[in-house]
């Protein structure tokens, strides 16, 4: 299986080992044509400004929109604030995939940054990811807060109330996270995401679509 | 690694494949975050003027780094004094995202950096050889960088730096582990670090580059050379057109490999910065020989 980690700025590089682990071959992705072929895409942390400017920059906007429309995305940190319907502070665009709003920086700079372990409950159709409930590092750097959660995103994990890890059923399953499973030492999030992934290539081969055939 | 470095080296990784730009004031910060710049060194004097006015160089006013940190939504990174620990404990004060301990600035302490792991706030620092870079990070910086040599437009000396310190590595892996601690005194580095390097082929945290980056082609070199982010001082507010340079230079990081998207990088961006050879400057006068 192949999964695509939007490489134009960030921190691209520590999902190679952890994808792989997942079983899962990373993709860097930076031109539209990269797109053919993957399961899914990580939108990894890094700053959104710039990633907003480079995805002009590169017109990978509407080719990442469509793609969203039948492979699953995961939006980490900066890379959740791209896949939001809606930002603030300050307010700028977004893809807008996944019914949340998020608001940028909302514990603090940098000196507020903090390790917390998590409760985290996955959706039960993931067989593939052993038992639903389990304890993870989070690790938050400058990170944005989901202030709102629309109808249909599942919350997987709140860290004092609010949500730090959503899941949204609709369209092809995206998931989005406000910290950096890819900094920490456990595979969940990369298994679970793979096992998302895995099951929409079940889906498209069922529908006897060719996977990367919305990016055509 | 403990909490409080994995959330510094944390900010790091985030920064990677990215540009970081000096800015003088709130206007040129917003020039750079629009640029797709993803952090700001907010200073008084881009390296280029501390250069031509001489004359003693120290942090800048907390106020005016404060401006730029309300006007723009980036990281801003400010520069203290090399062991100048009483300007770190302020800009970590006032909140900065990172502090460059910066031989731009005119050194406090000639034979002491600061004792970085005192501090919350990440620190970077410039480093010329693997020896120099694991002293650093001794100390706790958090994010290494080539020195360079600033405000002179001329890559000559950032590369020579990357280029040292990719050789010191390589070179730390073909040795035996009896070899390790002999190595360690020739670098004069922490022991540990050194076996770490040794056993890893890589250093424990991300290297930029910086000095004299003026042109897109600049920053391709220093990414091609394994360089993860690149720092650019005057090189852009020196040059003609800053905000057009800017965005190249930050295409330029993202498609370093990548010779069509450098050749509309590099088109048309108007005067790069004049600047000043690095063998026309008289040694005593070079800023990469500060630090120890």
């Amino acid at each position: 299986m192949r999964i695509g980690v939007l490489a134009l700025q960030g921190a691209v590089s520590p999902h190679r080992e952890k994808l792989a682990a997942a079983g899962a071959e990373m993709v860097p992705v930076r031109l539209p044509e990269d797109l053919a072929g993957l399961q899914g895409l990580i939108l990894p942390g890094g700053e959104s400004t710039t990633l907003l400017n480079l995805l002009g920059h590169t017109g990978l906007m509407e080719p990442i929109r469509a793609f969203a429309g039948s492979h699953p995305l995961w939006g980490i940190c900066a890379g959740a604030i791209l896949l939001a319907r809606q930002v603030e502070n300050p307010a700028q665009p977004c893809l807008g995939v996944m019914d949340v709003t998020i608001r940028r920086n909302d514990y603090g700079r940098q000196n507020e940054s903090f390790i917390t372990q998590l409760a985290v409950t996955l959706p039960a159709e993931t067989e593939s990811v052993p038992g639903q409930s389990h304890l993870e590092e989070g690790v938050f750097i400058r990170a944005p807060k989901i202030i709102r959660a629309g109808e249909g995103v599942v919350v997987l994990s709140r860290h004092q109330g609010s949500p730090v890890a959503v899941f949204s059923g609709s369209s092809a399953g995206h998931l989005a996270t406000t910290f950096h499973p890819e900094l920490s030492a456990g595979h969940l999030f990369h298994r679970y995401f793979a096992a998302v992934c895995a099951g929409t290539q079940t889906q498209t081969s069922r529908m006897a679509r060719a996977p990367g055939s919305a990016t055509a | 690694m403990e909490e409080g470095l994995r959330l510094k080296v944390g900010l790091a990784e985030m920064l990677k494949g990215g540009v970081i730009m000096d800015v003088v004031n709130a206007e040129q910060a917003k020039i750079a975050e629009d640029a797709g710049a993803v952090a700001v060194m907010a200073l008084e004097r881009v390296p280029a003027d501390i250069r031509r006015d001489g004359g003693v160089a120290r942090m800048s006013d907390p106020e005016m780094i404060e401006k730029i940190m309300k006007v723009v939504s980036i990281p801003v990174m400010a520069k203290c004094r090399i062991g100048h620990f009483a300007e770190a404990q302020i800009l970590q004060e006032l909140g900065v995202d990172y502090i460059d301990e910066s031989e731009v600035l005119t050194p406090a302490d000639e034979v002491n950096h600061v004792d970085k792991q005192a501090f919350k706030t990440p620190f970077v620092c410039g480093a010329t050889n693997l020896g120099e870079a694991l002293r650093r990070l001794g100390e706790g910086a958090a994010l290494l960088r080539t020195k360079g040599e600033a405000g002179t437009g001329d890559i000559i000396e950032a590369v020579r730096h990357l280029r040292q310190i990719r050789r010191d590595i390589k070179l730390l892996t073909t040795l035996d582990e009896n070899e390790w601690m002999a190595e360690a005194k020739r670098l004069q580095a922490p022991y540990e670090l050194v076996r770490m390097v040794a056993r890893d082929g890589r250093l424990p945290v991300p290297n930029f580059a910086a000095g004299g980056v003026a042109t897109p082609a600049d920053a391709a070199l220093l990414m091609q050379l394994g360089a993860e982010a690149v720092f650019v001082g005057s090189g852009v507010f020196k040059s003609g057109n800053p905000a057009k340079r800017a965005a190249a230079i930050v295409k330029a990081v993202t498609f370093a490999d990548n010779p069509a998207e450098l050749v509309k990088a590099s088109k048309g961006l108007g005067e790069a910065m004049s600047g000043i050879a690095r063998d026309e400057i008289d040694p005593a006068g070079r800023l990469a020989g500060r630090g120890w």
